[in-house]
């Protein structure tokens, strides 16, 4: 019951008019985002953290604005996979298999209602368990040691993988570069300078939110110049609705079923919304086997993968909250924010935080609704901003990210080396090495090497503390679990996967 | 001659004060040698505020943000940049200190700038979690004198920072030898490394008084000593002082100014009137409450000579534990 008094606290927070139009606006713009082939969630949190700087919006309302980001970016990747059967973020992949189909049918407005209602119902089931996860995960959280944390942030590295495994070697270079990032500047558990060559400017460090708006942002507009689409997409037509209520009714179990399976794979850290909406689409085509016409326009193959990627967003704010420890790449964009606005993620954040946590969690159930609301009538609307030529929104893109990251430190020197990470990532996403596993690596490489340092401290240097205490040791099974499993189910994940998807082009 | 003697004061009078009339003109700059949201950030704002209210500078103070090297950027803007700025002052605080003693700015010093003035400080604290055995700072540091390794501390500042040093003042005033072989946990922050106090995974946690008053207030934190020369005010004052324990330890993270030491002579002396001026003022002593400063004024003439002994006392310190050679 004291979580309900924290909530009604959170949703005070939430309903202000401020902050409800920052929820509004973050839930237009998210869904926008979303729908834009290319750009995920994660591009879309990093392009509006340095318009949270420039507006200089206090801590919650930046946060809730990012957070609707979030969850609108999972409802506008399904538009552009329904559509135009190309993924508008990685999670959304598995909704092209039946969504397309149906939309060749005629059905596309009833696969986009179909679909905005089941991210409603993923996202609901997902909060749902967020609020009633988070706060005993925070209270457990507090008997986490540096030895417990080392093996927590061993897991996040191991599994790995599982966010964009399709290339294992490169995942493992991309964490490698973020760990090498992470090394400058001042070490803190011994105090000694490393890789600053003397340049003043080097000495605290690289700032991740540098680095993620470079990456995210400016390797974008690199592309876009590359490509020089000019010319926008041609208008597409929806079609009328002829959804009927009892068609809806249907789908209720498969929506239930994908939003806490969904959940469940948000919460395993690593893992994240592509895996849940992956898990969902399967168990939906084992439970119904053949009563269903999956792959050839099966509404339950639009509802279970978009219910269960909704679900997987919220899932992967429960580790991010109570342990500091992000479950998915958009998260570990989220907690360099929260990092930047001087708040210490971990379990303490629910006690010393609470307005803000609660803030967020209200802001994401109000969100939801607001998703649900934007998603029905104005679907036309984004299916419109789907033939916006690029050229006209990456100018804006870009400028947004310079004047943030100005607004943020005056250093012009910044800037610079913002525009050079933008460089390394246009160059990097041209070898197909992830840019999310290098974020990752940016941020819980210091975090890992300094828990190993303090537990050698705590224990005088003996190396068996790191497995001394039984959720020390649990830890490290499921990080062997989640290095080998990979390699085992993996193939055959993908196997199927690619099977199901043998004509659709998939763009990350 | 009565009369005489009296209009000759009001003449000298009127004289020093039209000496002493320099004031800036237009926009001052305040430069916070961080990011917004900082410590030094909220010097520069809640100053620059205060002095507009009070009318003590005649435009607006505005607040430039100048991040890096934990103020190292700033310091050398100063120096190098702006060393003769009539109008420029630059927030300062015991981590300036600390880093200049540790030479962590490489090629410069304390006396590089001329340094203003003192607006409160916040004193650090030596805590445990309410479950520990240590019930007061004796038993604590007796603890650590028969075995170095026994008590493991944790702060927020890098290893050298401020919140170690303030562990190796207080042991060392305690009596301990091997101060090296104390174990420091560092944390990004003090809320990180009060978790872990409150956790029990570590024994005692090292902090200004400001951070730990919502873990204070929740009953997890039990601090066994602050570290200034007497009683804190308010809600701190049952806090023990570790003078009073017998063990002569001072903390006190000052939070002040300095400015370019190539300014003009009647700028200087103008700033230095200023910040006395301020902290007098009933406004500032509303800010000094509201954001838990608490009163730390050294007299303008002794606040330069002040800085001077921290970073000495800095210097050997960091020497005795071998992190300057």
């Amino acid at each position: 019951m004291e979580t309900l008094g924290f909530l009604m606290e959170g949703f005070a927070v939430a309903l202000t008019p401020y902050n409800l139009m920052f929820a509004l606006f973050g839930a237009f713009v998210g869904t926008l985002i979303g729908c834009l082939p290319g750009l995920g969630p994660a591009n879309g949190v990093a392009i509006l953290i340095p318009l949270a700087f420039t507006l200089g919006l206090p801590p919650e309302t930046a946060m809730i604005l990012l957070t609707a980001v979030y969850a609108g970016a999972m409802y506008g990747g399904r538009i552009s996979s329904i559509l135009l059967n190309i993924p508008g973020d990685e999670p959304a992949m598995m909704t092209c298999l039946d969504g397309y189909p149906m939309a060749q049918k005629g059905r596309a407005a009833d696969a986009l209602a179909i679909s905005a209602v089941a991210s409603f119902a993923g996202g609901l089931i997902g909060t749902i368990g967020l609020i009633m996860l988070a706060p005993i995960l925070a209270k457990f959280a507090l008997t986490f040691g540096p030895a417990e944390y080392f093996a927590l942030f061993l897991l996040a590295f191991a599994t790995l993988g599982g966010i964009t495994g399709k290339n294992p070697m490169k995942t493992v270079i991309a964490a490698t570069i973020g760990i090498m990032i992470s090394t400058v500047g001042i070490d803190i558990s011994t105090g000694t300078q490393r890789y600053t060559f003397g340049v003043l400017e080097l000495y605290e460090g690289i700032d991740f939110i540098l680095a993620i708006v470079g990456l995210f942002a400016i390797s974008e507009l690199l592309f876009f110049v590359e490509s020089r689409v000019g010319g926008g997409r041609e208008k597409i037509n929806v079609g009328k609705l002829t959804l009927s209520f009892k068609e809806l009714v249907s789908t209720i179990p498969t929506q239930l079923r994908g939003g806490v399976l969904g959940f469940i794979a948000g919460v395993l850290p690593g893992a994240g919304a592509s895996l849940g909406s992956f898990i969902s689409y399967t168990l939906e085509k084992q439970v119904l086997g053949k009563k269903g016409k999956f792959g050839e326009g099966d509404i339950r193959g639009v509802v279970a993968p978009e219910a269960g990627n909704n679900g997987a967003s919220s899932g992967a704010l429960v580790p991010m909250l109570t342990l500091g420890v992000p479950g998915s790449g958009t998260t570990a964009v989220l907690l360099a924010m929260l990092i930047s606005l001087n708040i210490t993620p971990g379990p303490l954040m629910f006690t010393q935080n609470a307005d803000i946590v609660w803030g967020v969690i209200a802001a994401l159930l109000i969100g939801n609704v607001m998703l649900l609301l934007l998603n029905i009538p104005l679907v036309g609307f984004f299916v419109k901003l789907l033939s916006v030529p690029p050229m006209y929104l990456l100018p804006i893109v870009t400028m947004v990210a310079f004047v943030g990251i100005y607004s943020i430190s005056h250093s012009t020197f910044d800037l610079y080396f913002m525009v050079a990470f933008g460089v390394a990532g246009y160059f990097l996403r041209k070898l197909e090495i992830p840019l999310v596993p290098i974020i990752l690596g940016l941020l819980l490489g210091p975090e890992m090497e300094k828990n190993l340092g303090h537990a050698l401290i705590l224990s005088d240097g003996s190396w068996s503390i790191l497995w001394g205490s039984s959720l020390a040791v649990g830890l490290w099974v499921v990080a062997g679990l989640g290095l080998v499993l990979p390699y085992v189910v993996g193939p055959l994940l993908r196997r199927r996967m690619n099977a199901a998807m043998k004509e659709s082009p998939v763009s990350d | 001659m009565m009369i005489k003697r009296t209009l000759s004061f009001v003449a000298m009078a009127a004289f020093s004060v039209s000496a002493l009339a320099w004031q800036p003109s237009g926009k001052v700059e305040c430069i916070a040698p961080a990011d917004p949201g900082g410590g030094w950030d909220f010097t520069c704002r809640s100053v620059g505020n205060v002095m507009q209210e009070l009318g003590l500078v005649e435009g607006s103070v505005q607040t430039v943000n100048m991040a890096g090297a934990g103020g190292g950027v700033a310091f050398a803007h100063t120096v190098s940049k702006r060393a003769d700025d009539d109008k420029l002052i630059v927030a300062a605080s015991t981590a300036t200190t600390t880093r200049l003693a540790q030479k962590q700015f490489p090629g410069m010093d304390a006396g590089m700038v001329k340094w203003v003035g003192a607006l409160g400080a916040d004193y650090g604290i030596i805590a445990v979690s309410k479950d520990s055995e240590y019930q007061n700072l004796n038993q604590l540091f007796e603890a650590v004198k028969a075995n170095p390794k026994s008590v493991k501390f944790s702060g927020g500042s890098a290893r050298g920072g401020w919140d170690h040093l303030k562990v190796l003042i207080a042991a060392k005033a305690a009596g301990v030898e091997k101060l090296p072989s104390i174990p420091y946990l560092s944390y990004n922050n003090g809320g990180e490394a009060m978790t872990q106090v409150v956790g029990g995974q570590v024994d005692a946690f090292t902090g200004d008084v400001s951070e730990a008053t919502g873990f204070m207030d929740s009953g997890d934190l039990r601090v066994l000593a602050v570290l200034s020369e007497e009683r804190l005010p308010g809600k701190f004052s049952h806090i023990p002082t570790a003078r009073e324990q017998g063990i002569d330890a001072l903390g006190p993270n000052w939070r002040g100014f300095y400015m370019p030491e190539g300014a003009s002579e009647e700028s200087k002396e103008y700033w230095v009137a200023a910040v006395d001026k301020l902290y007098a003022s009933e406004e500032w002593k509303k800010v000094m409450k509201s954001n838990g400063l608490i009163p730390f004024h050294p007299p303008a003439n002794e606040f330069e000579s002040f800085v001077r002994q921290q970073v000495q006392d800095i210097e050997t310190l960091s020497r005795e534990i071998g992190l300057l050679k």
